[in-house]
């Protein structure tokens, strides 16, 4: 071969390689200087044009914007981006930028809209990658972008796909993609048909936005598609509402469980319950801080790692209260609550000398992070690991109380006194010990409570009223009694609060519960016995 | 003649008085009133407040302090308890003679104190957004009413979001009540449908939002794109936000702009679910001018701690103060009345780059800024009012005040002149 031919070739890929990087040169150039504009109209437009030019820094480009590093240079209006390790390139050509110039970048603008739009444009470029998640989420993207000049990449990607739940996602996307188009009658209403089987929210929105102006064939049927959907999401939120009142009957458990030992079973009044929850939760927040100083990689652990902590931090604190004011106040039931009322205030206005008046942000583990969809059902991860935890506390209990010699004798005591005193028992030290293990309780709460709700000095106080409410509605001195009233009273708001309102939900539930204690004083399983009349 | 005469014996006998005063009190200071709680639930908002005032009273006294005196901070604790508030005011203005009190975060402890400055004459500067429907001669509100955060939010989602369908999300007490009820006339005067609008009211402290959260998917879900106005209260957002993040719901679906939440709010929350959604400030931490990052310096330094943060309430504090100092200056007394007169008018900068005026209805002039949220929990700005809103006491939009105007300038001196009827005590509803 000589030398000749060889350059011809060059010579011819070159230009292979060039000429459509030039015939495309005019609108990609109006698109990158379209990033420097202030309106979101211009950016808009530029991501489009962008997306659609196959540019071969395109999806760098789009990506950096999404993630808030594509810029404008200050100095001559070049569109620039950061990449992960800090590079600063050329967003045209990927050439590299020399160091001082990232002094004067100024961010490319982004809101909600731009990033909606980019979010669909990267979708159209991804549904060619090779992982298969990545693809299902470009798919999805595309879904709710909904972009007909989507549609010959859907095309070309459904031709390769394999992955049968993927495959179904682009389907669906071509099906939305279709419906902006001025495709025949009978294509509109097959895709109608496609993302019917969705079946969820996103397919009742898409569906109900037809609105008037498509053919009324097509507009009807997906009225029907809307009602079909609505039909079946009915029987779903009933279903739901359970759910979610398990989840808040769980929280209320959790809260009250630790009282159910104080108040329940000790008979003390105990206003400072709640506190002993905050100290759980402020454990937890020094627990994630010390990991996040020193051992970042054991963060998904943290949680398991506050929990013995915040039951012996609480405890401790439980048994110097015990031992310092409340066991002057046995019998004394209103100097216990106003005592335990001052204690509660003290130990809000401590946390907060120490810790600051703010939140105090806990973090949550990968783990427990998001939802999954069950049928109709959104389940979120946290509140399911909350609902788990709540049971394996309240089972611990009953353990401890059923099996233990330490249960035997604090149920002694708590039946009768005198004869557990002198079959040798020592009283005073197990009412300590009951006292720190219904505090103990109390924090690990705090740990869970930590994750629904803000860490503030105020943080108990939100949940004390609650936990009486609680305690005396599922009978004091029952721990199933607890039980029960907390799934009782979670359910019946949470399927009063979709009619009610959130506010007159609870109003009705403390009026019902009025109502209740009128007819039972003793709440759902009262104890019997002459324990109890004395 | 005579009348020359006699402004002459006056201003002589003022003079001389001044003088005379000034040299008998020399040593004396001029007392500022902080009236913000330190316990109870508000401290978690209002502490910072406190602190804020320390430090520019602090700052004052180096330049010099004010009339050749020194500023004296009074610090006391109304610990989120409504009543003591009016009691506490009574305190610092009768017991303590404070020249000017600063403080109040909720309305109802604006509400409580209200009459006991009305009745000692004094003077407070309350510095946090509220529902606007009132306008009193003592009072000077230099936080946001409704029309400088509520309905440009709104309109920023029309225009740049094309929203058609509202959620109105709130605490149930009275800031979220009337700002809904304007919002819902102003949403119907802009042709919005009464089916396209979705009320939802929620106890203070609110921590299970699953319900919620879920029925707002539901009205997202109707064909038009939906975003959810919050009013919703403090300790309440954290969950809320928590569980907006957990379901999914991410800001390019339905955003949610909040006119309570704000960078010290945000402190305890992980951010990075939750980029993108909005709030409506008249100032945000992040606006890269030369005297917010001035201020940012010296409240890291007063504070000594790089990591708090500085917000919208905050910033009012800082044009309050000033503008009493200007006022205070320009009258050459710290008498109240002499301050009610001297003060309207007067500009002072504000952290965004501009400058606030105090308006004859005692409100000022500021700019509104829409901003995102940032995964660091910073805000950014993407929209701004193109100049200056000036405070509207009495809303437009609603029936029983949309002829009330409010002027504290001689002769009018009035905080609710009817104008459809041309008289002073109209019918305010001030709730």
């Amino acid at each position: 071969m000589s030398l000749l031919p060889r350059v011809v070739l060059l010579i011819g890929l070159a230009f292979a390689v060039l000429s459509p990087a030039r015939i495309e040169a005019a609108p990609v150039d109006e698109a990158f200087s379209g990033f420097a504009s202030a309106g979101y109209d211009t950016i808009e437009k530029a991501i489009e044009t962008l997306a659609a030019s196959g540019h071969p820094t395109a999806e760098a480009v789009l990506n950096a914007l999404e993630g808030g590093n594509l810029f404008v240079r200050e100095a001559d209006g070049a569109i620039v981006y950061k990449t992960k390790d800090g590079k600063v390139l050329d967003a045209r050509t990927d050439a590299p930028i020399a160091g001082n110039a990232a002094e004067s970048l100024k961010p490319v603008r982004v809101n909600n809209r731009i990033r909606r739009a980019v979010k669909a444009a990267l979708g159209s470029l991804t549904l060619l990658n090779p992982r298969t998640e990545s693809r299902r989420v470009a798919a999805e993207a595309v879904f709710k972008g909904r972009d007909p000049t989507a549609l010959p990449h859907l095309e070309a990607a459904l031709a390769k796909e394999k992955d049968a739940g993927v495959r179904r996602v682009m389907e669906q996307a071509r099906a939305a993609a279709l419906l902006g188009t001025d495709a025949p009658e009978a294509a509109k209403l097959a895709a109608i048909e496609v993302i019917a089987g969705r079946g969820d929210l996103e397919a009742r929105a898409l569906l109900a936005s037809l609105g008037r102006d498509v053919p009324p064939a097509v507009a009807k049927a997906a009225a029907a598609a809307v009602a079909a959907i609505d039909g079946r999401l009915a029987v779903w939120n009933t279903a739901q509402s359970v759910y979610y009142g398990i989840s808040l009957g769980s929280v209320l458990l959790l809260a009250a469980i630790g009282l159910a030992i104080t108040f329940g079973v000790m008979g003390v009044i105990n206003m400072a319950h709640g506190e002993m929850v905050m100290l759980g939760a402020y454990t937890t927040f020094v627990v994630q801080e010390t990991i996040r100083k020193t051992a970042p990689e054991l963060f998904d652990y943290s949680l398991a790692i506050a929990v013995p902590l915040a039951f012996l931090v609480a405890a401790a604190v439980g048994i110097l209260i015990e031992r310092t004011v409340i066991r002057f106040l046995y019998g004394r039931p209103l100097e216990t609550l106003l005592a335990t009322w001052g204690l509660s205030l003290v130990l809000q206005q401590g946390v907060r000398s120490i810790f600051g008046p703010t939140n105090r942000e806990v973090g949550t583990p990968a783990w427990m992070s998001g939802a999954f969809e069950l049928g109709g059902l959104t389940l979120t991860y946290n509140r399911l690991t909350i609902i788990v935890f709540a049971v394996v506390v309240l089972a611990l209990l009953m353990l401890i109380t059923r099996f233990t010699p330490f249960g035997l004798r604090m149920r002694a005591v708590t039946q009768n006194r005198q004869m557990a005193a002198s079959m040798g028992i020592r009283t005073p030290w197990l009412d300590s010990l009951t006292f720190g293990l219904g505090s103990g309780i109390a924090g690990i709460a705090g740990v869970a409570l930590s994750q629904i709700d803000n860490v503030s000095p105020n943080l108990g106080q939100s949940y004390i009223i609650d936990s009486f409410m609680v305690v005396v509605f599922g009978g004091v001195g029952n721990l199933w009694g607890t039980l029960v009233a907390a799934l009782t009273l979670g359910v019946a708001n949470k399927l009063l609060e979709p009619f009610a309102g959130a506010v007159l939900g609870k109003i009705l539930i403390l009026v019902f519960i009025i109502l209740f204690i009128q007819k039972r004083p003793r709440g759902l399983f009262a104890l019997k016995g002459r324990a109890v009349e004395s | 003649m005579n009348n020359t005469l006699r402004a002459f014996a006056t201003a002589a006998a003022v003079a001389g008085s001044a003088l005379l005063s000034q040299g008998a009190m020399a040593a004396e200071t001029i007392k500022v009133g902080i009236l913000h709680s330190l316990s109870g639930t508000m401290a978690i908002s209002e502490t910072t407040l406190k602190d804020v005032m320390l430090m520019l009273i602090d700052e004052q006294n180096k330049k010099g302090g004010l009339l050749g005196k020194k500023l004296e901070p009074v610090v006391v604790d109304p610990a989120s308890n409504w009543p003591l508030f009016a009691e506490k005011a009574r305190e610092l203005i009768s017991k303590q003679k404070v020249a000017a009190v600063f403080g109040c975060w909720t309305s109802v402890s604006r509400k409580s104190v209200l009459p006991v400055f009305e009745e000692l004459n004094g003077l407070l500067f309350y510095p946090v957004q509220y529902e606007g429907e009132e306008s009193q001669r003592n009072v000077f509100y230099t936080g946001a009413a409704p029309n400088q955060q509520a309905i440009p939010a709104v309109d920023y989602l029309m225009k740049e979001e094309s929203v058609k369908r509202w959620v109105l999300a709130g605490t149930d007490y009275v800031y979220p009540r009337t700002t809904n009820k304007i919002l819902e006339a102003y949403l119907k005067s802009k042709g919005v449908k009464a089916e396209d609008i979705m009320i939802n009211y929620t106890p203070f402290g609110h921590a299970d939002w699953q319900t919620i959260v879920a029925s707002i998917k539901k009205f997202g879900s109707a064909g038009k794109k939906t975003a959810v106005v919050s009013t919703i209260n403090g300790d309440a957002n954290v969950p809320f936000y928590k569980e907006l993040g957990n379901q999914g719901i991410k800001a390019t679906d339905i955003p949610v702009v909040a006119f309570s939440v704000g960078e010290e709010e945000l402190a305890g929350v992980d951010t990075k679910p939750l980029v993108g959604h909005l709030a409506a400030w008249n100032y945000f931490m992040s606006v890269d001018k030369p005297v917010n990052k001035e201020f940012i310096k010296k409240w890291h330094a007063f504070i000594k701690n790089p990591k708090r943060v500085t917000n919208d309430p905050m910033e009012a504090h800082f044009i309050g103060f000033n503008m009493w100092i200007e006022a205070v200056k320009k009258a050459g007394t710290t008498d109240p009345n002499a301050v009610i007169e001297s003060i309207v008018g007067v500009s002072v900068p504000n952290l965004s780059g501009g400058y606030s005026t105090m308006m004859p209805n005692h409100h000022i002039t500021k700019p509104v800024l829409i901003g995102e949220v940032k995964a660091d929990g910073q805000f950014n700005t993407v929209w701004e009012t193109p100049g200056l809103v000036v405070g509207d006491e009495w809303s437009d939009y609603l029936p029983g005040s949309k002829d009330l105007i409010a002027d504290w300038r001689a002769p009018m001196s009035c905080g609710n002149f009817n104008a459809a009827t041309g008289k002073c005590g109209g019918k305010g509803k001030g709730s």
